[in-house]
């Protein structure tokens, strides 16, 4: 029993990461349209970041909140290129982003080089229910969950949450009444910038992090985004969760690691009852 | 002086030219019609009006503010009607966006607040689509094909309001309409536009019996049987 209940805060807090990625996806997918391949690159630059300015000597809150700020900013860039040209087809956005992100990989080994990074989390371990772990897998979900939280609030009560559901839901009302669908867009790639690096962020302390990390993330951030058809942030984050639990377990009581087979079933799966039901595939693909 | 003065309006989309040298304007207060069949460019000149797209010839002048109820109502699906609402508004501001305005002028709404307005029927979504509008407070109302699938009591109704709207608060209206008879029977003036030119225009009396008219739009004499003014 101890150990079930370990695999599954162990699992819960390395989902939390893969739904913060997921969550990012969606807010830029919903707006935009486009899937952002260099969602996971975000993670790897702010776990890099705050490695490189806990060694300069920052202190830990700081160090973490510049490097997500940074990511935010590398959002709005990524956001910039991809769909700053008028005319630009989310197609052709989504190219761009897969270019962006191998472009990021020649950024990160020039900067950080090619070994794996980590820097200390929240220390000491934790007991809960007689499980044991590492008191950081709390630190990770007490960061999530409230950010969820502020997320769903900041969507369904704030002037520009409501104007960023309006893009998503309809972009010619939004032009309509005269809201500027490519500045939202821009604000929601910067957000997707930030919760992609404050996953990045949150992981490294329990997982290091590479230059090429970004590919775990992505596949099971989109493993759990797609879940939701790309558009239903509740449903990414259970997804995320979901995932980080099941490949725990079957770490745990398996025999070995198959993170990305399972992510990759549960995409496939997803998509093909999606397809089936409504035909989301073939407007994600648009 | 006019609230809405178009001059010498082209618009080309990729070589076609959907409006080719447009003249139209719209009163202070007035209400104007403007029909014609399918692909005459009715649609592009909505878009212009409103900036949506960039002529590439002519002037779009308007005086004051316009708002758009876009043909097929357009309605921000998932969200609430009140919501729709509000966002109409986003131009003004944070404190543009008081609803309660709407409320009174259309009743309606009222009972309908908190719905999803992608669920609403035709007329309530076509409601909410003019209430949209009217937050963004305008002088003057450009309204795309508001009887398009709605029953003939419902468009009555919108009918009102808009007279009412019109009336009360002088709000200039560009109707544009496939259905001649009611715009005709609406409205004091009118144009007709084929093909992206404008190829009749005057009071909607006298278009109402030109035989051009009646044989296009009208099936037959319209003046014994439009709508009661």
């Amino acid at each position: 029993m101890s150990d079930f209940i370990g695999y599954l805060l162990t699992g819960l807090g390395i989902g939390a990461g893969y739904a913060l990625v997921a969550s990012g996806l969606v807010a830029i997918y919903r707006v935009t349209r486009v899937v952002n391949f260099a969602q996971g690159a975000f993670a790897v630059v702010a776990a890099m970041l705050t490695a490189s300015l806990l060694g300069a000597g920052l202190p830990h809150g700081l160090a973490e909140l510049a490097a997500v700020l940074t990511a935010a900013l590398a959002g709005l860039l990524v956001g910039a290129v991809a769909i700053g040209r008028p005319g630009t087809t989310p197609g052709t956005s989504l190219i761009v982003t897969l270019g962006l992100a191998v472009f990021a990989y020649a950024v990160e080994i020039v900067i950080w080089g090619d070994q794996p990074r980590s820097f200390p989390g929240l220390p000491g371990v934790a007991v809960v229910g007689g499980a044991r772990l590492q008191a950081h897998y709390l630190l990770i979900l007490g960061v999530t969950v409230p950010v969820f939280v502020a997320m769903a609030a900041f969507f369904a009560r704030t002037d520009l949450g409501k104007a960023l559901s309006a893009c998503a839901s309809n972009p010619y009302a939004a032009r309509v009444v005269g809201i500027d669908t490519r500045r939202m867009g821009l604000f929601a790639f910067a957000l997707g910038g930030a919760l992609g690096g404050l996953a990045g962020v949150l992981t490294t302390p329990v997982q290091q992090v590479t230059f090429d990390s970004d590919v775990t993330l992505i596949v099971n951030g989109l493993a759990a985004a797609v879940l939701g058809a790309l558009t239903r942030p509740v449903v990414a984050l259970a997804g995320g969760l979901l995932l980080g639990v099941a490949q725990t377990m079957i770490a745990g009581y398996g025999a070995g690691a198959y993170q990305l087979e399972v992510a990759l079933v549960l995409m496939l799966t997803a998509m093909i009852v999606q397809a089936a039901r409504r035909g989301a595939v073939p407007e994600m693909a648009r | 002086m006019n609230a809405v003065e178009v001059t010498g309006l082209t618009v080309r989309y990729s070589g076609a030219t959907a409006l080719d040298g447009v003249d139209l304007h719209v009163g202070e207060g007035e209400l104007v019609a403007l029909i014609g069949p399918n692909g005459a460019g009715k649609s592009t000149l909505v878009k212009a009006l409103s900036g949506l797209v960039r002529p590439a010839a002519g002037q779009v002048t308007v005086r004051g503010r316009l708002a758009q109820v876009p043909e097929g109502r357009e309605m921000f699906g998932d969200l609430s009607v009140d919501d729709n609402l509000r966002l109409g508004g986003w131009r003004n501001g944070r404190h543009g966006r008081d609803t309660t305005e709407i409320y009174r002028l259309l009743p309606g709404l009222d009972g309908l607040r908190r719905n999803r307005a992608g669920l609403l029927s035709g007329g309530q979504q076509q409601m909410v689509a003019i209430g949209r509008a009217l937050m963004a407070r305008p002088d003057v109302l450009v309204v795309d094909e508001l009887s398009l699938g709605l029953a003939p009591l419902v468009v009555t109704e919108l009918v009102g309001h808009l007279r009412t709207l019109n009336a009360e608060r002088g709000l200039a209206v560009l109707l544009i309409e496939q259905n001649a008879r009611l715009a005709l029977g609406l409205c004091r003036r009118a144009y007709v536009l084929e093909a992206g030119r404008v190829v009749l225009h005057g009071p909607a009396g006298d278009l109402a019996r030109d035989p051009r008219v009646t044989a296009a739009y009208l099936g037959g004499d319209v003046t014994a049987e439009g709508p009661a003014r």
